[in-house]
């Protein structure tokens, strides 16, 4: 019985945390969220409309509301203009998938034109014919070194 | 003509068409979203441009409040919000217009825009206003009217036209000058 005690104790211990993190705090919100009349983050407004925005915040934080929950409401109030992110979804997935797409296009063309002018200028260098060395030259070399090493 | 030409020119005609579309969109916005930057500057020089459609609902309840439903009628159109300080001061001088000229045949039509609905019904509440108040949280409304805060307000004719406009908080003279106006308007 007390070791079945002890046991959902510690569960309770362990869970508690867990059902916290779903809480949102102000601070997660104030830098996700733009103020519709100055269009700047919510943490750098100290427009009326902010300072409301924020009331109405610290107020669902303090009922433990989740993030999604109070960003959700605020949409509803004051539409998705209000996200300083536009949401995954719909025709919102361009504003995510086109600067991808737009830097791998870039890649691509960039390593194209790198590699085509890399071919271009090893086709136009000029041949180097073998450059044998003159064996008479070879063997005075090898005097003056050995001069050199004595 | 061989393939390699053929792709080139795919290409070439892909990287053109995207180009103009982004140029397209970019225009797009920049029209729509400014599409009253100029009834401002209309009505300052004795122009009397038609009114932007309006179409909202109706702040309290599920009915639409739309300015066309009220042709014949001159029309003070107020934007304002609740955490809008002047708008406080407005909003009795309205309630007060609204009584004296309504038998002649005006309206006033508030719009709470970019407020909470809440906070937006409470201060009806507490001001005691009658009259139509519409709804527009996101603020689509503002920039067809060529607006850039709170309060602003425009006086519309009978015939749907608008004739004057105050920016930032009016007076009583004021308001009452652009009723006048507004009613006689032909």
């Amino acid at each position: 019985m007390i070791r079945t005690l002890a046991v959902l104790a510690g569960a309770l211990v362990l869970a508690a945390p867990a059902a916290a993190q779903d809480c949102a705090t102000l601070a997660d919100l104030e830098d996700e969220l733009i103020c519709p009349t100055c269009n700047t983050t919510l943490e750098l407004s100290r427009s009326p409309v902010a300072e409301r925005m924020r009331d109405y915040i610290r107020e669902r934080t303090a009922t433990c509301a989740t993030k999604q929950a109070i960003k959700a409401e605020l949409v509803a109030q004051f539409g998705e203009e209000v996200l300083a992110a536009p949401p995954k979804s719909g025709f919102n997935w361009l504003a995510w998938v086109l600067p991808l797409a737009g830097l791998a296009v870039a890649g691509v063309v960039v390593t194209v034109l790198a590699r085509r002018w890399l071919r271009e200028r090893a086709a136009a260098a000029p041949v180097v014919h073998s450059a044998r060395v003159d064996p008479e030259l070879e063997r005075r070399v090898d005097d003056e070194l050995a001069r050199f090493d004595a | 003509m061989s393939w390699r030409v053929v792709s080139r020119f795919a290409l070439q005609g892909v990287a053109v068409a995207l180009v103009a579309s982004l140029v397209g969109l970019l225009v797009w916005q920049m029209t729509t979203k400014d599409a009253g930057a100029g009834l401002v500057g209309a009505v300052e020089d004795g122009e009397k441009p038609a009114a932007p459609p309006l179409d909202l609902p109706a702040l309290d309840g599920d009915e639409r409040i739309s300015l066309a439903a009220y042709r014949g009628k001159a029309v003070v159109l107020n934007f304002w919000a609740s955490w809008c300080e002047p708008c406080k001061r407005e909003a009795p001088m309205l309630e007060q217009a609204w009584r004296r000229y309504r038998a002649r045949g005006l309206v006033v039509l508030g719009v709470d825009a970019q407020d909470f609905e809440r906070d937006a019904r409470r201060f009806v509440e507490r001001y005691g206003l009658t009259y139509p108040i519409a709804y527009d949280g996101p603020g689509e409304s503002l920039p067809r009217y060529g607006l850039s805060g709170f309060p602003e307000t425009w006086w519309v004719d009978r015939r749907g036209r608008l004739v004057a406009y105050s920016r930032g908080e009016f007076t009583r003279a004021e308001l009452q000058r652009n009723i006048e106006r507004a009613l006689e308007s032909a």
